[in-house]
């Protein structure tokens, strides 16, 4: 990777979306990886494993599978690091035994999803995004989940920070949705600063060990979490649990938990809700776009501006929990939405739910391993 | 005894765990006093040390007790021990699992630590059975026994855990049955102190699903014939091969010197680092 300072403010290099997400997680502190080698998610760690041995504590393992994988990350986190893994597709699919797991344990993790045409092997490695409702709802029982995605190549780093941030905050596994095309980009991209970013760390407990209770129900709905080893002796467990941790299947304590892991997500609604609104203010029509087809979408809605058409771009970065007031703003001002995806109508499905007959809802598809290329959302655009 | 008693209960969790879930006569008791036993001559803290289980009967030890405790999925208990153990060498991970749970769904990860030599200490509770889903067959279910899902006999051959272990590279091997609790004292300590990755087999008994269905009138039966076939493995080699069928091998299989990969990872990254 080149790279090139300016006067120490910050830094410029040349780098892959893959190479990008290492950026990121090193930034926001991440020293643990796991995980097992899958195109186009690859470069992630051999990043990792070049890099790691040279962080004081860092760790870098390659797993037997994606599953030891992710329960290496879990064991690593409840050490009290900020681990991370990445996988594509197939991979994915094995991993959700253990996103369950990290959901109800309350296992903060980043887990990056490098998306490639599907189902089952598919087509490796052309792009996709048809693990959107997988990332939703993969892992079998309900559980809440915070599910993010990326544009471009900085969007890689920075939401890579900020997946680290949230599953810190909110105690759960966050899941980063790249695709092919956006992992394999190389553009350049700006390295911050450290101190100019915020990074979160779960808090730790400071109450006697005697009191502490890894599950609390509190105001925020987020307990403490300590570091194994370090006096705070509690029991971690897939089974539905008390506030102690200890199983249970007492209805009251059992509807306790469920509730507080659905609100410890839906009362932070608004911090965790993250669009960009471009041209919006005055759309009639509107693109609501993510991942690589965002930047199609860009172009298309500005070729449009240029031929009279008032359209704006609504671009998603989080997918879950679904971004539904930003949606509905939308939804009410514009006479059409059109929802390009790389899927067969993964979001535009969301999108549909929460319209409520406010405004006409196109999609537009493509399933055979190719991006939306701007001139076909034009048409689109166009058609109305 | 009493003392034995009163020193086992200070590392049991005194909340509302109790009852515990085994029926009578199960042997996971036994080794849970054990581990106990062993941890306790150690020396070590509670704090420095993580039990990791996988699922089934034996995934149900590590609530009882005082340590940092962590129940995870089918099969993968050993996933997350080597994540802790990375993470934090200073810990000691003991990890317990059945037969089912280390061989059959999570035989992929057991040849895998093996192989890597990570410094955890495994303890498979082998009862020859699916003990919690009602007694269907094992991976370890002795041709021609019977359960719920072979009710005409098993067709098929069994794994010998320790060899299977063994072959992988595991630097400590060995095994015991829940009639010598003295000498499971020594080997899980043993096995504890054990730098690389060390597996300890325990042969213990399930009457409820394995034993009912296969001529053992109650549950004593089957701890007379564990007394009766469990011979030590100097003993064992010397038996014909008709007889050696008939018994369960005691005794340390495997013991080398060995550097656990957690070292030899925290080494390449002092080197790495320019660290003393």
């Amino acid at each position: 990777m080149a790279s090139k300072s300016r006067k120490n403010k910050f830094t410029e290099i040349f780098a892959l979306g893959n190479e990008a997400v290492v950026e990121g997680a090193l930034l926001a502190g991440c020293t643990f990886y796991a995980g097992y080698p899958i195109t186009p998610s690859t470069e992630i760690a051999e990043e990792m494993a070049n890099r790691l041995p040279h962080l004081r504590g860092g760790v870098f393992i390659q797993m037997e599978d994606e599953i030891a994988g992710l329960g290496a990350v879990i064991g690593a986190s409840l050490a009290g690091r900020k681990a991370m893994t990445a996988t594509s597709g197939p991979g994915f699919s094995l991993m959700q035994e253990h996103i369950g797991y990290a959901c109800i344990t309350e296992v903060p993790l980043v887990l990056v999803n490098v998306m490639r045409s599907g189902p089952s092997t598919g087509m490796p490695t052309n792009p996709a995004q048809g693990d959107v409702q997988q990332a939703r709802w993969g892992t079998h029982g309900d559980h809440p989940i915070i599910v993010l995605s990326a544009c471009d190549v900085q969007e890689c780093l920075e939401m890579t920070v900020t997946a680290f941030n949230y599953a810190e905050k909110y105690r759960t596994p966050v899941i980063l949705l790249l695709d092919e095309i956006t992992a394999h980009t190389r553009e350049k991209i700006r390295l911050p600063d450290p101190d100019e970013l915020n990074i979160f760390s779960r808090l730790t407990p400071s109450m006697p060990p005697e009191w502490y209770m890894p599950y609390e129900d509190n105001m925020r709905g987020v307990a403490s979490m300590p570091p194994l080893g370090s006096g705070y002796r509690y029991h971690v467990t897939g089974l539905i649990h008390d506030d102690h941790g200890y199983p249970t299947s007492n209805p009251r304590e059992v509807e306790q938990i469920m509730h507080r892991l659905f609100r410890k997500i839906d009362q932070f609604f608004y911090d965790i809700q993250m669009v960009d609104e471009i041209m919006c203010e005055d759309a009639e029509v509107c693109v609501v776009a993510y991942g690589c087809v965002a930047r199609s979408a860009a172009l298309a809605v500005q070729q449009a501006r240029e031929r009279g058409i008032r359209a704006g771009l609504l671009k998603l970065k989080t997918l879950f929990p679904f971004p539904r007031p930003a949606v509905e703003k939308m939804l009410r001002q514009c006479s059409s939405i059109l929802v390009p995806e790389m899927n067969m109508g993964q979001i535009s499905r969301e999108i549909k739910r929460v319209n409520n007959g406010q405004s006409k809802i196109l999609t537009l598809n493509r399933v055979d391993g190719q991006i939306i290329t701007p001139a076909q959302i034009l048409g689109k655009i166009q058609k109305g | 005894m009493a003392k034995v008693t009163q020193l086992v209960h200070n590392y049991l969790r005194h909340s509302k765990r109790f009852p515990h879930v085994f029926c009578p006569g199960c042997g996971h008791g036994i080794v849970l006093g054990s581990l106990i036993r062993s941890i306790h001559s150690l020396g070590l803290a509670k704090d420095d040390v993580v039990l990791v289980a996988g699922i089934g009967c034996s995934g149900r030890i590590p609530v009882y007790v005082d340590f940092n405790t962590i129940h995870t999925t089918h099969g993968r208990a050993l996933t997350f021990a080597t994540g802790i153990k990375l993470a934090n060498p200073r810990l000691k991970v003991i990890v317990i699992m059945g037969d089912g749970d280390a061989l059959s769904i999570g035989g992929n990860h057991l040849i895998h630590a093996a192989r890597r030599n990570i410094g955890v200490t495994a303890l498979v509770l082998n009862n020859h059975i699916y003990g919690m889903t009602g007694g269907q067959s094992s991976c370890t279910t002795p041709m021609g026994s019977f359960s719920t899902t072979t009710p005409f006999g098993q067709l098929e051959e069994e794994f010998d855990i320790s060899r299977v272990t063994k072959v992988c590279g595991a630097s400590f091997v060995a095994r015991t049955t829940v009639m010598q609790a003295k000498t499971m004292d020594s080997m899980i300590s043993e096995a504890v102190l054990h730098p690389g990755f060390g597996l300890v087999e325990i042969i213990s008994p399930c009457h409820t699903q394995y034993g009912r269905k296969n001529k053992f009138k109650s549950c004593v039966d089957m701890y007379k014939w564990l007394q009766k076939s469990s011979t030590p493995l100097e003993k064992f080699k010397e038996m014909s091969p008709e007889k050696q069928e008939k018994a369960i091998a005691t005794g340390i299989f495997e013991k080398r010197d060995c550097e656990g990969l957690e070292e030899k990872y925290a080494r390449m990254r002092r080197n790495l680092r320019g660290e003393r």
